[in-house]
C-alpha cells in the first residue's frame, strides 16, 4: 500500500518535471494560433494570421534562407572536421593527441555570449565580419564536436581487425577507409550532418553577433525580441521548432532503427 | 614516423604515402588555429589595446583591467551573477535528482525510454523561443497571471526579477542535469542498495548512505555542468529578468553593443573564463578526492 503510494508520489514527480520542461513549447504552439494580439486565458479565436504575417515578412524570409544556407555548410564542414578527428582518435596514437582533443571539444564549454563576442572581434579584424560565411566561421567550431562524438562512438563498435584484415587482404588506407570505414559509420556520419544542421539552425547568439545586416532567423527572433514583441513570433518559434525537432528525430532515426540492418552486414 | 610506429598499421605493403598520418589531424589542427585559438589569443591582446575617438589601436596599456577592476557596478554584477549561478545550481540539483530518482528505480524500461526522449527533446530546439514563450507565461498580464485573475487571484509579478531569470536558466539547464543524474544513478552497484536493505537501511537512508555517494562524481559534474551554463548564460538575465541588476553576461553584451568598448568586454569575458575555469577545477577536485573510510569509489 505505502509502496504504491510513494511510486505513485513518483510518477507524478516525473510528470510534473517533463510538463516544466514542455510547457514553454505547448504554450508557443497553442498560442500562435490564437488571434488575440496579447497571449492570455481564456484562449480567444483560432487563426492563422500570425503564420500569415511571419510568411509576408520579407526580414523572415531571408532570415530563413539564410539559416538554412549557413546550417547546410555548417553540417558539411563541421561534420568533415568531425570525422577526420574521430578517426584520428580511433586510429593513432601520438604524443599531443590528448592536447588536441582537449582544444577540439572546449568551444562548447565556453559561453556562447563569450564566443560570439571573440568572433566578432577576430572577424571585423580580419575584415571577415557582417557575412553568411562569418556566422558559419562561427558555428563550426562550436559544432564539430558534436559531430565527432557521433562518429567516435560509432567507431567504438566497430571491430578493430576489421581494418586490419582488410589491409593484409592487400587493400591500401585510402581503400579501406573508402570500403571499410565511411560504410561502417555512414550511419552516423548522416545523423551529425542533421544533428549540427539542428544546432546551427538554432544558434542565436553567435549568429547575433557577427551576422550584421545578413541576419539568420534566430539572430533576427532575438532583435525583435528585444524591440516590439508581436505574437508573430509564436508563429516563427513553432515552425522553428518543427524545423529543428524534425532535423533531430531523422538523426535519431537514422542512428537508431538503421544500424540493425549495418550490423548485419558485418 | 613515430606517429606509425606506436599506433597500429597496416603492412608495409599496402601502407599510403607517409603523410597518410598528417592528413587526419590537419582539418581539426588548422581550422581550430585559424578560427578558435588565433580568436582567443586576439581576446587576450585586446584587453591591453586602447581606444580612443572610438578608435582600437594597438597597445599596451593596462588602463581597461584598472577601469573594470576599480568600478563598483563590475563587482557588483560579478557577485549577482555568482549568487544566480550558485543558486541556480543547488536549486536544479535538489530537484532534479527525485526525477532521476525516480526514473532510475521506479517506472519501467518503457516510461524511462519515454522520459529520456522528453527530456532530449528542449536539448535541440530554440531556446531563445522557450524563452520568449516564458515571458508570455508570466509577464504581468501573461497566462499565468490571467488564470490567477480568473480565479481571484493576483496579479503575481513574476517576470523581471531573478525568480524569472532562475526560471529562464532551468530552462537551459535542468533537463541536461536530470539526464547526467540518471546516468550516474544507472551507474551505481545494485548490489550496494540490495546489502543496504539486507542491512535493515531504511529507504531514505540508503539514498543519503548508499546511492549519492556511490554516484558523486556524476551528481557533482551535472552539478557542474548547471554552474557553467548559468553563469554565462544571456537571454535569461536580459528577456526574463530585465537586466536589472545586470549579470556578467549582459553587461558583456551592452559593453559590445552600446558602449562600443571591446577591451573592457574582453576583460569581463576572460574573467568570466578565469573564473568558471578555476570553480570547475575545484568541482572536479571534489568529485574526484576520496572520502575517508571510502576504498572503492
Amino acid at each position: 500500500m505505502i509502496d504504491r503510494l510513494i511510486s505513485g508520489l513518483f510518477r507524478v514527480y516525473i510528470l510534473l518535471s517533463v510538463l516544466f520542461i514542455l510547457m514553454p513549447i505547448l504554450t508557443l504552439v497553442v498560442f500562435s494560433f490564437n488571434i488575440n494580439r496579447h497571449p492570455r486565458l481564456p484562449w480567444s479565436e483560432f487563426s492563422f494570421i500570425w503564420y500569415e504575417a511571419m510568411w509576408n515578412d520579407p526580414a523572415m524570409q531571408s532570415g530563413f534562407v539564410n539559416s538554412l544556407i549557413v546550417a547546410a555548410c555548417v553540417a558539411v564542414i563541421a561534420t568533415f572536421i568531425g570525422f577526420c578527428t574521430a578517426y584520428l582518435d580511433y586510429r593513432f596514437r601520438f604524443r599531443g593527441k590528448i592536447a588536441i582533443l582537449a582544444i577540439f571539444f572546449m568551444p562548447p564549454t565556453i559561453p556562447i555570449v563569450i564566443l560570439g563576442m571573440v568572433f566578432l572581434v577576430y572577424l571585423a579584424k580580419i575584415g571577415l565580419f557582417g557575412e553568411l560565411h562569418s556566422v558559419v566561421i562561427g558555428h563550426v567550431a562550436y559544432c564539430a564536436p558534436f559531430a565527432m562524438a557521433l562518429v567516435r562512438m560509432r567507431l567504438a563498435q566497430m571491430d578493430e581487425n576489421l581494418e586490419a584484415a582488410a589491409w593484409n587482404l592487400g587493400a591500401s588506407e585510402w581503400t579501406t577507409i573508402r570500403e571499410i570505414i565511411i560504410p561502417f559509420t555512414r550511419p552516423a556520419i548522416i545523423a551529425a550532418l542533421f544533428l549540427t544542421m539542428a544546432v546551427s539552425f538554432d544558434e542565436y547568439m553567435i549568429a547575433w553577433f557577427v551576422s550584421g545586416l545578413n541576419e539568420t532567423l534566430p539572430a533576427r527572433i532575438l532583435a525583435v525580441l528585444q524591440g516590439q514583441v508581436t505574437p508573430q513570433i509564436n508563429a516563427v518559434g513553432s515552425v522553428v521548432f518543427v524545423i529543428s525537432i524534425s532535423l533531430v528525430l531523422v538523426a535519431q532515426f537514422v542512428l537508431i532503427v538503421r544500424r540493425p540492418q549495418s550490423e548485419r552486414a558485418r | 614516423m613515430s606517429m606509425q610506429s606506436e599506433s597500429r598499421g597496416p603492412p608495409t605493403g599496402s601502407r599510403g604515402p607517409y603523410w597518410f598520418g598528417l592528413l587526419w589531424p590537419a582539418p581539426s589542427v588548422s581550422w581550430q588555429t585559424a578560427f578558435f585559438i588565433a580568436p582567443l589569443c586576439l581576446l587576450v591582446a585586446i584587453t591591453f589595446w586602447k581606444v580612443a575617438n572610438f578608435q582600437l589601436s594597438a597597445d599596451f596599456t593596462t588602463a581597461n583591467w584598472v577601469s573594470m577592476f576599480t568600478a563598483g557596478y563590475f563587482w557588483d554584477a560579478f557577485l549577482y551573477t555568482l549568487f544566480l549561478a550558485a543558486v541556480t545550481t543547488v536549486l536544479i540539483s535538489i530537484i532534479a535528482f527525485p526525477c532521476a530518482y525516480a526514473l532510475a528505480f521506479k517506472v519501467s524500461p518503457a516510461i524511462r525510454r519515454l522520459g529520456v526522449f522528453f527530456l532530449l527533446t528542449p536539448f535541440f530546439t530554440s531556446f531563445i523561443v522557450r524563452v520568449y514563450s516564458w515571458q508570455v507565461i508570466l509577464s504581468n498580464d501573461g497566462i499565468l497571471n490571467s488564470g490567477f485573475a480568473a480565479v481571484g487571484l493576483g496579479p503575481f509579478d513574476m517576470l523581471n526579477n531573478s525568480f524569472s531569470t532562475i526560471v529562464g536558466f532551468f530552462t537551459l539547464a535542468f533537463p541536461l542535469v536530470i539526464l547526467l543524474h540518471l546516468l550516474s544513478l544507472s551507474n551505481v552497484d545494485r548490489s550496494l542498495i540490495e546489502a543496504a536493505h539486507n542491512l535493515r537501511c531504511g529507504r531514505v537512508m540508503t539514498v543519503f548512505l548508499i546511492i549519492i555517494p556511490a554516484a558523486r562524481v556524476g551528481l557533482t559534474l551535472a552539478a557542474c555542468f548547471a554552474f557553467l551554463l548559468s553563469f554565462g548564460e544571456y537571454l535569461s538575465p536580459s528577456l526574463l529578468g530585465g537586466s536589472r541588476p545586470p549579470t556578467l553576461s549582459v553587461l558583456l553584451v551592452d559593453t559590445v553593443k552600446s558602449g562600443n568598448h571591446w577591451p573592457k568586454a574582453s576583460v569581463i569575458a576572460i574573467t568570466m573564463i578565469v573564473t568558471l575555469t578555476l570553480i570547475l577545477f575545484a568541482a572536479v577536485k571534489f568529485a574526484y578526492h576520496k572520502s575517508p573510510g571510502a576504498d572503492r569509489d
